[in-house]
C-alpha cells in the first residue's frame, strides 16, 4: 500500500495577485476624469501609503493600469483614485459602476520628499490631471501646517470645467496658511482668475527661494518649462522633484517596461529628484 | 506731479534703473488711469496711443471669436506691460484689453515714446532690449500654451 503523500504546502501568495476592492462611490469629475472610492473596510488597518506612492489598478478581463493615489494619507479607511480614461483600461474603468469590483495590487513606488521639506517653503506645482498625485502631498501638509514654511499650490488647466476637486480648491482659497493659484490656458470672459501657463504663477509665489523644496507633477514639458521659471528666482535642481509617468507592467522593477536610464520608475520613482533626471530628459529616445 | 510720475515709472519693473534724464521725459507724457472691474482699457480696432504699465490689479487681452464670443488668451498683472501696437502702423489694437479687477495704470503717451526712440539712440536700444526680454517671456509662455498639454493624449 502505498503512504499518503505529504500535505502540500500552502503556496506563497502571489505579489503580482490583485486584490479584489468593491467601488464604494464614483465622483465625475470633469468629462472624462473620474474619482473611485475603493472600500477597504475589510482591510484590519486599511489601506497605508505615502503621498506620491501609486498602486495597480486592474480591470478584469482588460488590464492594469498604474495609478497614483489620490487621496488622504492619513485616512486609511478611504482608498481614493483619480483616473483619467485615455487608453483602453482606464475606459473600461470608466464603464464600472458603484459595487463593481476593481483589482489592486500597491501601493509602490517613492513618494514625494515630504521629511527633507520639513521646516521649508513647499511648492506645489501641477498641470491638468497632475493634480490627483500631488492632492496626498497636500493634504499630509495641511494635516502638519506647522512643520512648514510657507505652502503654495499653482495649479494649471485647459479651461475652467477641467479643473479636477473644483470644490476643494474653493475650500483650499480660503485658507489663510496655503496660497492656491490657479490658471487656464484659455477661459471665457465669465472666468475672473488667470490665463496663461503654470510657469507664469512662479513669480507671483510666496517662498524663499533658498529654503524651498518643488514638487511638480504634470506633463514633461511643462515641467521643462517650469523648471526654467524656478531657475530663474534661484532655486536648484536639488531642489524640484518631479512624478514620472511611464507605462507600467509589473510595478516590482522586474520586467523593465517602465525604465528610463538605469532607473526603473516603479521602484526609482515615480517621484525623482530633478538634477538625476534632468540630462535623461533631454534623450529623445528615452 | 511730475516728478510723482517719475517716481511712479521708476518703480514699474520695465523702467526701473533707467536714467533720472529719460523717466523725467516720460513723466512729462505719462497719466495715472485708474478702470474699475469689467472695464475696457482699450478694445480691438482702437487707435494704440498709449504704452501701459500696469501697477494694481489684473488685465485679460481677449478676441472676440465669431461663434465662440469674446474668448480670454493671457492675464496681465502688476509689474507687466500692456500694449504694443503703438510701435508699429497702422498704430491700432488688435486685441481687447479688460481690466478683471480695479487696475491702476501708467500710460504714456505713444508719440511721446516714438519720438524719444529716434532722437535717443541709447535710450532706445535700452528699451528694445527691455522689450523684447518681456516679449521672449510672453512667446515662451505662448509656446507651451499652444501645445495643449493637458489635452487627453497630448
Amino acid at each position: 500500500m502505498t503512504p499518503p503523500l505529504p500535505p502540500m504546502p500552502a503556496p506563497l501568495p502571489s505579489p503580482f495577485a490583485p486584490e479584489p476592492l468593491r467601488i464604494a462611490r464614483i465622483r465625475q469629475e470633469t468629462d472624462d476624469t473620474f474619482t473611485l472610492h475603493l472600500d477597504v473596510s475589510g482591510r484590519k488597518d486599511g489601506f497605508r501609503f505615502a503621498p506620491g506612492q501609486f498602486n495597480m489598478l486592474y480591470v478584469f478581463g482588460v488590464g492594469e493600469v498604474a495609478i497614483s493615489i489620490s487621496g488622504d494619507p492619513e485616512r486609511p479607511e478611504a482608498l481614493v483614485h483619480t483616473v483619467r480614461a485615455v487608453g483602453a483600461v482606464t475606459r473600461a474603468m470608466q464603464e464600472l459602476g458603484r459595487g463593481a469590483m476593481l483589482g489592486v495590487r500597491g501601493p509602490y513606488g517613492v513618494p514625494w520628499p515630504l521629511a527633507e521639506a520639513r521646516g521649508k517653503d513647499v511648492l506645489l506645482v501641477t498641470g491638468g490631471v497632475g493634480l490627483a498625485p500631488l492632492r496626498p502631498a497636500l493634504y499630509y501638509l495641511l494635516h502638519h501646517r506647522k512643520e512648514y514654511g510657507q505652502v503654495a499650490l499653482l495649479v494649471g488647466a485647459r479651461t475652467p470645467e477641467n479643473l479636477l476637486y473644483r470644490q476643494e480648491l474653493e475650500r483650499w482659497r480660503k485658507r489663510r496658511d496655503l496660497q492656491v493659484l490657479v490658471t487656464v490656458d484659455r477661459a471665457g470672459p465669465e472666468w475672473t482668475g488667470d490665463v496663461g501657463v503654470v510657469p507664469a504663477l512662479v513669480p507671483l509665489a510666496r517662498f524663499d527661494p533658498a529654503r524651498t523644496i518643488a514638487m511638480v507633477c504634470g506633463p514633461e514639458v511643462m515641467l521643462r518649462f517650469t523648471v526654467r521659471e524656478l531657475h530663474r528666482h534661484g532655486v536648484t535642481d536639488e531642489q524640484i522633484h518631479f512624478s514620472m509617468e511611464r507605462n507600467m507592467k509589473c510595478a516590482m522593477g522586474l520586467c523593465g517596461r517602465c525604465q528610463f536610464g538605469p532607473d526603473f520608475i516603479c521602484k526609482d520613482g515615480p517621484v525623482l529628484r530633478y538634477d538625476r533626471i534632468r540630462d535623461r530628459l533631454m534623450v529623445r529616445e528615452l | 506731479m511730475s516728478d510723482t510720475r517719475a517716481a511712479a515709472l521708476a518703480q514699474h519693473p520695465f523702467l526701473a534703473e533707467l536714467g533720472e534724464e529719460a523717466l523725467a521725459r516720460f513723466a512729462q507724457a505719462t497719466e495715472e488711469r485708474e478702470y474699475p472691474a469689467g472695464s475696457f482699457i482699450f478694445r480691438e480696432g482702437e487707435e494704440a496711443d498709449r504704452l501701459y504699465l500696469i501697477q494694481k490689479g489684473r488685465v485679460a487681452l481677449e478676441l472676440n471669436v465669431p461663434g465662440r464670443g469674446a474668448t480670454q488668451l493671457e492675464s496681465l498683472r502688476p509689474g507687466d506691460i500692456l500694449g504694443l501696437s503703438w510701435l508699429f502702423p497702422p498704430y491700432r489694437w488688435h486685441l481687447d484689453a479688460r481690466a478683471v479687477e480695479a487696475v491702476t495704470i501708467l500710460a504714456v503717451d505713444a508719440e511721446e515714446l516714438r519720438t524719444c526712440l529716434v532722437e535717443e539712440p541709447a535710450l532706445c536700444s535700452e528699451l528694445a532690449m527691455r522689450l523684447l526680454h518681456q516679449l521672449y517671456q510672453r512667446l515662451e509662455r505662448v509656446r507651451m500654451q499652444r501645445l495643449d498639454l493637458y489635452k487627453a493624449g497630448a
